[in-house]
Formats: structure tokens, C-alpha cells, sequence
């Protein structure tokens, strides 16, 4: 067995009294991929701001082609032949392409930087990725997929023999992680290392050679990718089988719920039709800017639409604010909990009345008892670990406060639940939890729309599948018919 | 499952921010005690019911504004242009006097006036989406410019002797109108903030926005009508000032706004939106006055008095922005 290029070995990593990592353990092995897989919170990160110098471990051992190394800062892993490649581009819009490439250091002559040498060199790593990018190009003019092909000109510049990949391929369109691949598989074969991580089952099968399993801070597994399969993968990364994680109930699909008709607006979304029945929970799959969000929205009456209907049990609805639409039973659960869902700096109980208030108040005045009863009845009621309805939002952790902004909309007694990556960023019990309350509710005769990128929680919890692409439907599949490779294919351009 | 959930949670070291907030009151009115016990050793003519009542003139008009101040901060917003609005109510009322309207016409107007005016800036900021401050430093420049041009550096003295009433008169004994217009209105404000759905909703405005939009709260049409309740309230103050002046210039309550946000940020309102009370905004107008009263009843020259006012506002905003990172690095 060959020496592996790049090893973590018993590395641990506590935020004050928070372990984020409790046993990082991670080998990389030149001119192989190597896949980091983990549900969120699982210690992935912690590992990669340890692996470029970001943070120092607590305790463990890093190895660099079997020497002990110290990596001390951001400029030593450069050093070291360390870079990363991060989800979000880091590159800075106001310099030009070059600059951009040679960020952490550039060519010099004399002590004064070597403009000529520097356009030259980055002209010579773009001839080989993507010839179309001039290196004098500011990189406010580039598209998503360039930005992240100027992190990985940038890994190549200083020769890194050890390339990171933080999900790479999570804005970008088909075609464009089809290109990614190709620049992977090359430098695989000039003999880097790369650490690849991913949420997505089809990329590791696709790319990676190895595997690393992560879980509560814990590496549980690793191995070759040709020696597992998906469902293995799947119960190492959560710890149980996938019917633990997705409890689906059995619920009679009831009458149409919500019918919306020919819904446009702008450039947005365009001619979008489907109906929600009570007891059934929709999902909607799209990639990012698909327009999922927008149509959400304007049912919720925060932008309106400019053509289409909308209907609720029948009735035509012209909702102009989303003050309307909860009064006609229409609750949304937005995408990012913390700066839409709720307000951290005020009390789970202020939290929880906050959009039904006139129902708890008599003449304009709060009723103090109405809105304790209310705030101790969910609290009990969807399980909110907490001392007090008084214990401010911020303190909770983000499964709880993610119950807190859904017992927010339940306070508002809907029919209808829209639900915007509800388990985004909550550990794996807290997900599970928020699934069986909507189990519970649909049994009630709820419907709810769930919008979601992650496929497994959309093929776990929906009755129907739509799927969204560029602001258009693409595709409706019923629970039986949906494989993955279906709903990729519907969401993915063309 | 149900057996991991129910387990109890251990709060972290308990900090809620409305027992700071109390404790911060709690500083105020302290420091209330102390200035008004200081004053008393210090000047013989200060413990006087007399003395005290003549005291408070000297920052009620301006702490009657500063109650609708604190519902604009805590909502998020700003507005600097509430001085120059009191001078063109003034102005208005003025020439009002002169062309010989009655006395219930010009208060009538002075309100309308600076009603008009909040409405102004309102529309700017929520339907022009022009940032609060940048929108204020314009009306700020606009309103006092306007009071000149009507009346260039003439006084405006036409009121008939009823209009002394409001900034002159007294209810009972030593206590003034003004006073008891002031404590009233302070009353009135903290029901409203304390107690009522709208004060809980201003709350929220300030707090998260976008979050109390998609709860539902109608954010811009809250921000527009709290403008226009300030810009109402300087007119109010507009009719006090000018019926105790006797008289209307331009240059009338130049200034005012830094001062009242002074007591507003000094009250425990915080400049970010979302906290403060109205007995903090309160407590501080009284410690100000007591201050500046103070200080000048011991002969100080009034640029000690701006030495002290300026200390405190920067002492304040330090230590509450110090706490709020406390209470951030707790979370981390």
C-alpha cells in the first residue's frame, strides 16, 4: 500500500465547550479523489480550516508525505503546497483576473510587483482551463463557474500538490460541473491529491476514488468508492437507516388545497401551474436560481405576481401582502432562519405570537397570559428544548430554534404550510423531528409545500416531486416514479 | 427519541437583555438621585419647588420630542431634521399670528405643519427608499431653509397673549403645562410601546425587518406613521417653544435634534434598532436637565455644559455596544 500524500490523524478541534471535531482522521493519496461526505455540522469544515491553516487543531497529528507538519496560517498551508477551493468564490471583484490568480503572492522585480510577467504567467494557467478569460478582465465581469476556475488557476499557480474542494459544483450548471470534472480528472493525473467534498451520491460514484465518511465531529468510515454503494454510505453518514431519518407517514391524499394557474413574473418565473392537496406534501426541487423561492413568495403576497391565479378551496385569492395571506391560512417558512425566520434577540414566546398578535390581544392591548399559554403549548407540543418561553431565540440551538419559527406559523392556524429548506443546517435528530411534525400536520389535512436541494430529504418526505428549471416547471413526478436520476436530470440545463 | 428531547436544557449564564435594560434604568434613575442630591449641596437656591419647576423648561419641550424619537430608533430609523421642523412650524404659526388667525388656528397648524413635514421625510424613506439619515440631513437643510427664505432674519411676534399659555402657564401651583403635557405624553408612549400590539410590532421592525415583513407586518406603512407622529410632536414642541419665546425666528431650536437624540441613546435605546424603553428616554431627559441646570445654576459656562452632554453620549454608546458584544461572543 502506497504512503498516503496528506494524513490527519486523532485531530480535535472545541469551540468554547463545543466539539466540533472529536476524532479527524483523513488520508489523501497523490493523483486520487478522495470524497468528503457528512451531513452538516458533522465537522467538515472545522477539518478544511484546520487542513489550510485557518484554525489550529487542539491536539492530532497532520502529516505531509509522512513528515509531521505545523500548519500555523493561512500563508504557511500555502507554503505547503495547500489550497482551497471554497463553495463560495473568494475572489475579489475590483481586481483584475491576474491579481486575482496571484492574490497571495505575486511575481516581483526589484521589491515592485512584475505586471508583464504576472498577465503572462496567468494567461499560460487559463490557456489550459478556459482560453476565453483574458487575465486583465476585472472579475466582477465573470460568471459563477469562472470564479470558481480562477480558485483553481490560483491552486495551480503555486503548484499545490494538495487541492480542496468545499462543494464545488453547488452553483454551478450542468454542463459547468461537466468542465469541473474534466480540470479534476487532470490534475488527478499530474499526481495532486484532492479532497472533494459533496452532498451530492452521483458526483462521488462519478469522480472519487476514496471515500471519508464524517459524522458528529467523527471520521466513521472511509475506504474505496468502488467497494460501497449508496445506501451504505447514506446510513454511515447519519447513523441510521433511511427510514429512521424520513419517517413518512401514510396519509389519504384529500381534495385540492391550493390550485395556482399560469403564475409569471418577470424574469423571474414564467407560467407556473400546479395544486396542493390537503394531506399532501409537495416537494419542489430545483438547483439554485431556479425560481423556486420567487414563486413561493409571491403566493405568500411579498411580491406580487404579474399574471396567474391562485386559489384556495375554490376561492380566488388576491393576496397583496403577506398580512393577506396569513390571514387567508397561508404560512411560509423562509429559507434563512435566522435573518428572515425569526428575531434572535427576542423571546421564544415573542417570537411565536408575533404574526398572529391581534389573535392574542383585546383591544390593540397584548394579553401577557394568552401569549405565555400559546408559547408553552408549542413548546411542549413540538418538543423545544428550553428553559423558558422568556429564553431569547439566539440562545437555542438551531434545530430548536428552526421548531420555534414553525411553531411561529402554526400560531397562525394554516391550511396551507410553505416550507423553504426547513431542515437546512439543523443536525441530523433535529431533521428527523421536524419530518415527523410534517407527518403530523398533514395528517391533519394540512398541505405542505416543501421546497428543497437535497435530494434525499425531497424523495423521502414528498408525495409529488416538481421540479423547477429556470423559473419554469420541467417535470411532476409522483412518489413511485422518482428516481434521482430522473429528478437531476429534470432540474439540470439542457 | 422522546427521551433525548425531554431531557431539561441548562441555560447558559443567564443574561436577558430586560434585566440590563433594567439595570441600565436602574443606573439612570441613580444617577437622577445623585444629580438632584448634588444640586442640592451644592447651590441653596436649587431645593425649590420654584427653582425645580423653572428647571424643567429647559429640556421638557425638548423630551417631549424625544418620545416619538425613541419609537423611530427602536423601529430602525432616524431623523435629524425635527429642529429645523419645530422652525418652520414656528414659522408657520408666525406668520399665521401675523395675518390675525386665532390661537386654536395656529395650533392647529403648528401640528398640521410639522405633521406635514414627518409625512415628508416618511415618503422619502419608504416609498423613495432613501436611507433615513441621508433623507434627514436633506429635509434638515430643506425645512430651516424654507424658515429663512419666508422670513429672512426678521422676527415674527404678532401672538395674541391667550398663545402664552402653553409655554408660560401653569396647571396647579409651580407645576407647568409643559410638564404635565410632557408627563402625560410619556405615559401615553409607554402604554403604546409597553403594552400594545403596535409597540410590539416597532419592536420587531427594529429588531429584524425582513423577519416582521414575512410575519406579516405591513413594515412601511409603521415606519411612514411614526415619521409623521414625529413630525406631529415637533410641532407640538414648536407651539411650546415659541408661546415661552413669545416669538418666532429661523434660527429657533437650532440644534434641538442632536439633543434629543442625546436623550434617546442615553435613555438605553439602542441606535441599532430594537431596545430601549420609554422610562429610560424619560429618566434620561431628567438627568440632562438636572445636569445642565445644575451647572448652570453654579455659574458654568455653556461650553462645559456641551464637555458634559458630549462625555456622556460617547460613554453610553460605549458600554452598550461593549455589552452587545458580550452577549454575541456568548453565542459563538
Amino acid at each position: 500500500m502506497t504512503e498516503p500524500a496528506f494524513s490527519l490523524s486523532g485531530i480535535t478541534k472545541s469551540f468554547g465547550g463545543v466539539r466540533a471535531l472529536v476524532r479527524g482522521e483523513l488520508e489523501l493519496f497523490a493523483g486520487e479523489v478522495t470524497a468528503l461526505v457528512g451531513e452538516n455540522g458533522a465537522g467538515k469544515s472545522t477539518l478544511v480550516k484546520i487542513m489550510t491553516g485557518v484554525y489550529q487543531a487542539d491536539s492530532g497529528e497532520i502529516r505531509l508525505n509522512g513528515q509531521p507538519v505545523h500548519i500555523g496560517s493561512a500563508a504557511a498551508a500555502n507554503r505547503l503546497g495547500i489550497s482551497a477551493i471554497h463553495q463560495e468564490p473568494v475572489v475579489f471583484d475590483d481586481l483584475s483576473v491576474a491579481e486575482n490568480i496571484f492574490i497571495a503572492a505575486r511575481p516581483r522585480r526589484h521589491g515592485v510587483v512584475d505586471w508583464a510577467q504576472m498577465y503572462r504567467r496567468a494567461a499560460g494557467i487559463l490557456a489550459e482551463l478556459d482560453p476565453g478569460i483574458d487575465p486583465r478582465m476585472l472579475a466582477r465581469d465573470l460568471g459563477v463557474a469562472q470564479k470558481h476556475l480562477i480558485q483553481i488557476a490560483r491552486a495551480l499557480s503555486n503548484e499545490a500538490r494538495i487541492v480542496i474542494m468545499d462543494e464545488p459544483t453547488a452553483a454551478l450548471s450542468h454542463r459547468e460541473v461537466e468542465e469541473l470534472f474534466q480540470i479534476v480528472q487532470r490534475l488527478k493525473r499530474e499526481g495532486r491529491a484532492i479532497l472533494f467534498i459533496t452532498h451530492k451520491f452521483e458526483e462521488i460514484f462519478a469522480l472519487a476514488d476514496r471515500y471519508a465518511v464524517f459524522r458528529d465531529g467523527a471520521a466513521v468510515g472511509s475506504g474505496l468508492v468502488c467497494e460501497t454503494d449508496r445506501s451504505s454510505l447514506i446510513s454511515m453518514m447519519v447513523g441510521r437507516t433511511v427510514d429512521q431519518v424520513f419517517p413518512k407517514q401514510d396519509v389519504p391524499i384529500g381534495a385540492p388545497l391550493l390550485q395556482v394557474e399560469a403564475l409569471s413574473r418577470g424574469e423571474e418565473f414564467a407560467d407556473v401551474s400546479f395544486t396542493l392537496n390537503g394531506g399532501e406534501i409537495l416537494g419542489v426541487y430545483g438547483l439554485i436560481g431556479a425560481g423556486r423561492s420567487e414563486v413561493m413568495q409571491a403566493i405568500f403576497g411579498l411580491h406580487r405576481p404579474d399574471s396567474g391565479r391562485i386559489a384556495l378551496r375554490g376561492e380566488m385569492l388576491n393576496i397583496r401582502s403577506p398580512g393577506e395571506a396569513i390571514a387567508k391560512g397561508i404560512a411560509y417558512l423562509p429559507e434563512d432562519r435566522q435573518s428572515q425566520g425569526g428575531i434572535l434577540r427576542a423571546s421564544i414566546g415573542e417570537n411565536i405570537v408575533l404574526p398572529c398578535l391581534s389573535g392574542i390581544s383585546h383591544r390593540g392591548f397584548v394579553n401577557r397570559r394568552d401569549e405565555q399559554a400559546l408559547a408553552r403549548r408549542f413548546i411542549g407540543e413540538l418538543q423545544i428544548k428550553t428553559s423558558s418561553a422568556g429564553q431569547l431565540l439566539e440562545e437555542l440551538s438551531g434545530g430548536n430554534q428552526q421548531k420555534v419559527i414553525i411553531a411561529k406559523w402554526l400560531a397562525t392556524n394554516p391550511q396551507v404550510m410553505i416550507m423553504d429548506e426547513p431542515t437546512k443546517g439543523i443536525d441530523i435528530g433535529a431533521k428527523t423531528a421536524v419530518y415527523r411534525l410534517m407527518g403530523e400536520l398533514v395528517s391533519k389535512g394540512l398541505g405542505i409545500i416543501m421546497v428543497s436541494s437535497e435530494l434525499p430529504e425531497i424523495m423521502g418526505m414528498a408525495d409529488r416531486i416538481l421540479v423547477m428549471r429556470r423559473g419554469r416547471l420541467r417535470a411532476c413526478f409522483s412518489r413511485a416514479e422518482a428516481t434521482p436520476e430522473r429528478i437531476v436530470a429534470a432540474a439540470a440545463d439542457a | 427519541m422522546s427521551k433525548a428531547l425531554s431531557s431539561s436544557y441548562t441555560p447558559g449564564p443567564p443574561i436577558a437583555w430586560k434585566k440590563i435594560l433594567l439595570k441600565w434604568e436602574t443606573l439612570l434613575g441613580l444617577a437622577v438621585i445623585a444629580d438632584f442630591g448634588l444640586n442640592t449641596y451644592l447651590s441653596p437656591y436649587f431645593l425649590n419647588p420654584w427653582t425645580l419647576s423653572d428647571a424643567s423648561f429647559n429640556f421638557t419641550e425638548q423630551a417631549i420630542v424625544a418620545l416619538p424619537m425613541a419609537l423611530l430608533i427602536i423601529a430602525g430609523e432616524i431623523d435629524i431634521s425635527v429642529g429645523s421642523t419645530i422652525a418652520l412650524c414656528s414659522v408657520a404659526m408666525g406668520l399665521a399670528a401675523k395675518a390675525g388667525f386665532a390661537t386654536p388656528w395656529l395650533v392647529g397648524l403648528g401640528i398640521f405643519t410639522g405633521f406635514l413635514a414627518g409625512c415628508f421625510n416618511g415618503f422619502l424613506v419608504t416609498r423613495l427608499r432613501v436611507p433615513s439619515i441621508v433623507a434627514t440631513i436633506g429635509t434638515l437643510t430643506l425645512f430651516r431653509g424654507i424658515a429663512y427664505a419666508l422670513v429672512g432674519n426678521g422676527v415674527l411676534k404678532s401672538y395674541q397673549p391667550d398663545f402664552a399659555y402653553f409655554g408660560q402657564g401653569y396647571v396647579i401651583g409651580p407645576v407647568s403645562f409643559e410638564v404635565t403635557l410632557f408627563a402625560l405624553l410619556a405615559l401615553a408612549f409607554a402604554v403604546a410601546l409597553h403594552k400594545s400590539v403596535i409597540g410590539r410590532r416597532i419592536f420587531a421592525i427594529g429588531a429584524n425587518p425582513v423577519a416582521s415583513r414575512l410575519s406579516g407586518i405591513p413594515v412601511e406603512r409603521y415606519k411612514f406613521w411614526i415619521f409623521a407622529l414625529l413630525g406631529a410632536t415637533a410641532g407640538l414642541a414648536s407651539i411650546l417653544l415659541t408661546s415661552r419665546l413669545g416669538s418666532t425666528r429661523p434660527s429657533i431650536a437650532t440644534g434641538w435634534e442632536l439633543s434629543i437624540i442625546t436623550m434617546v441613546i442615553l435613555g438605553g435605546v439602542s441606535i441599532n434598532g430594537g431596545q430601549g424603553s420609554i422610562l429610560g428616554v424619560v429618566l434620561a431627559a431628567l438627568f440632562i436637565g438636572l445636569v445642565t441646570f445644575g451647572l448652570s445654576l453654579l455659574n458654568f459656562p455653556g461650553i462645559v455644559l456641551g464637555i458634559v452632554t458630549g462625555t456622556l453620549l460617547i460613554g453610553v454608546v460605549a458600554i452598550s455596544s461593549a455589552l452587545g458584544q458580550s452577549g454575541r461572543r456568548r453565542r459563538s
